[in-house]
Formats: structure tokens, sequence, C-alpha cells
């Protein structure tokens, strides 16, 4: 193990308090996980409020479900699978030391990023404000809603609970979308003062599981909020 | 060995996966997958959908994430996240199934506050 990084030490990857460079990747990856884990328990509770809410409002939610747009849900969770498979590659070409590969690839998974963003902000919760289904804010559905909703015997202030959960769920994720750009953003940097190479990727990879992570929370929101209880009715 | 330089092939064959099972989703939505034990209806849509959606974050955790090339402690602790959420899920929920819960209906004042056509 010593022998095969003999000659590391002095090129500086190596930080003095580990022993090689497995460790210190260990080390990283470890603390990365951890922290991920701390991120299950903060998304963890809005799920589980989410589980009991549905449970006790359940035509509501459903109601509140069809008002969204699968169509644009389903094109941003393709983005996000096509943004991690950037990501992953991204990773691979510092491993590999492909610099302008990596450069290349961080870009493609910013811009994907901006692009899941856009379709959000702009297709999607734009327009919700324009229908009136922002809870809280400006909650004033259309009598043709409201009449239909009626019919369903579903009660509205149960169909606002499902938006406010809509809306923070897929706020707080759009936020660690927003944090996950930033983070890119200074790897693309990094990478243009050539930082990175077969031996110090490290902080491309931690990034880049807290970039597929982001990707996971999605797949699960996704289906819970767009496709509850299906969409047959 | 730090860290572990995967094949491309594997990274586009999981992205494939990905988006095939992205498609089956969505229109495994538009299916009325509806079954029914005795009177009570199981909403089998809503299971295909998280079972579907588990395999998804799966596939990103093993290969993605490199999970499946990771050591023990890693794995460890990738279950330990697993698994407080399961407890919270679990606890949670054998509470509310298990008490007689008295559900409040909505006022009926939220109507006042928006305006109604007249009629």
């Amino acid at each position: 193990m010593a022998d095969a990084h003999a000659a590391l030490p002095h090129s500086g990857a190596l930080k003095e308090q580990f022993d090689d460079l497995e460790q210190q990747h260990e080390a990283s990856a470890l603390g990365m996980w951890v922290f991920l884990a701390t991120e299950v328990m903060f998304f963890g509770g809005l799920f589980a409020a989410y589980t009991i809410f549905r449970n006790l409002y359940y035509p509501g939610f459903v109601a509140g479900s069809h008002l969204l747009e699968v169509p644009f849900g389903a094109t941003n969770t393709a983005v996000l699978i096509c943004s991690s498979l950037t990501m992953a590659m991204a990773v691979r070409s510092a491993q590999t030391g492909k610099r302008r590969a990596l450069i290349v690839y961080l870009l493609c998974t910013m811009a994907l990023g901006l692009a899941f963003l856009g379709i959000k902000f702009h297709f999607e919760w734009y327009h919700d404000y324009l229908d009136g289904i922002v809870p809280g804010v400006h909650f004033a559905p259309s009598p043709e809603l409201l009449a239909h909703w009626a019919q369903l015997h579903v009660a509205p202030p149960h169909v606002e609970m499902f938006m406010y959960f809509y809306f923070v769920m897929t706020g707080v994720h759009a936020l660690h979308m927003i944090v996950g750009v930033g983070i890119l953003s200074v790897l693309v940097i990094m990478a243009y003062q050539g930082k990175f190479g077969p031996d110090r990727f490290n902080t491309v990879e931690m990034s880049g599981l807290y970039w597929h992570f982001v990707d996971i929370i999605w797949i699960f929101l996704f289906p819970l909020l767009y496709l509850l209880g299906g969409r047959f009715r | 060995m730090t860290g572990h330089i995967m094949p491309r092939k594997i990274y586009f064959m999981v992205f494939g996966c990905l988006l095939a099972l992205t498609a089956l989703t969505t229109l495994a939505a538009y299916v009325d997958l509806d079954a029914y034990l005795g009177t009570k209806i199981i909403p089998m849509n809503t299971v295909v959908a998280l079972l579907i959606a588990a395999c998804k974050a799966t596939l990103v955790a093993l290969f993605f994430m490199h999970v499946k090339y990771s050591s023990h402690l890693i794995k460890v602790v990738v279950a330990a996240g697993l698994f407080w959420m399961a407890i919270l899920i679990a606890l949670t929920m054998s509470d509310y199934k298990t008490r007689n819960l008295h559900i409040p209906n909505p006022p009926e004042s939220w109507q006042s506050s928006i305006s109604q056509p007249d009629r």
C-alpha cells in the first residue's frame, strides 16, 4: 500500500493526517454519507408528515395531485436523471485525469440543473400562482374548480393542505438544487485551475454524492406528488 | 484502490434503466391497478409507483453513488439512514392507525373568504 503511493506525499494530494490515499478517500466518503444521513432525516420528516395527511385527507390529496401537470413532472425527472449521468461521468473524468471532459460534464450538469429549475419556476409555480392554487399566499381556486371539488365531496382546505406539502417539498428540493448548482460552479473554476486529477478527485466525487442524493429525493417526490393514487379517474 | 473507476458502459446502462423506469411509472399511473380484498380497495397504483421509485433510487445509489464498490463502513452508514427513516414512518403510522383520532371537518368559514359567483 505504502509502496504504491510512495511518491505521493510530495505531490500534496495526501493530507498529512492520513496514512494513504485510500484512507483519505474513505474519510471523505464517510463524512459525506453521514451528512446525507442527516438529509434523509430532514426529508424523512416531510415524507412522514405527508404520509399522515395523505391518509387523513385522501380525496383532497388526490384532487390536489390532479392539479399538477404530469408531463412537466416526468420531463423534470428525465432532466435530473440526465444530470446524474453527466455528474457520474464528470467524476469518472476526474478519476481518469481528463480535465477538458471534466469541465464539459460539469457544465452539462449545471445546465441540466438550471433547466430543471426553469421548468419548475416558469411552467409550474408561476402558473399555479396565476391559477390561484398557491396555499396561504394566494389560494383562490376558480369557481369551476370549486364546483368540481364539491361534486367529488372534497373539502378545499384539504386540497390546500396538499398544496402546502407540494410547495414545501418541491421548494426545499429546489433549494437543494440551487445549492448544488453553486457547488458545481465552484467545481468548474477549480477544474479550470487544474486542481483535480487521478489522485485528487475527492471533492468532485463528494459533490457528486450530494447531486445524486438530490436526484433520489426527486425520484420519490415525482410519484408521491404527481401520480398520487393514479391518474385514470 | 482509491475510488473505483467504473466502465462507461455501466453508467449508460443504468441511465437507460432509469429513463425506462420513469416512462413505466408515468404510464402505470394512467392504468387502473386497484385491487379488491373483499370490499376493501388496495391502491396498487401507489404500491407500484413506490416500488419503481425504490428500484430507481437503488440503481442511483449502487452505481452512480458507488455504494456497490464502497467499504462495509459506508454501507452500514447508508443502511442506518434508511433504517432510521423506516422507524420514523413505521412508528408514526402505527400510532395513527391504532388510535381513534377525531378528525374535525374543515370550518365552513373558508368559503366566505373566497368570492363566490352569483347563483
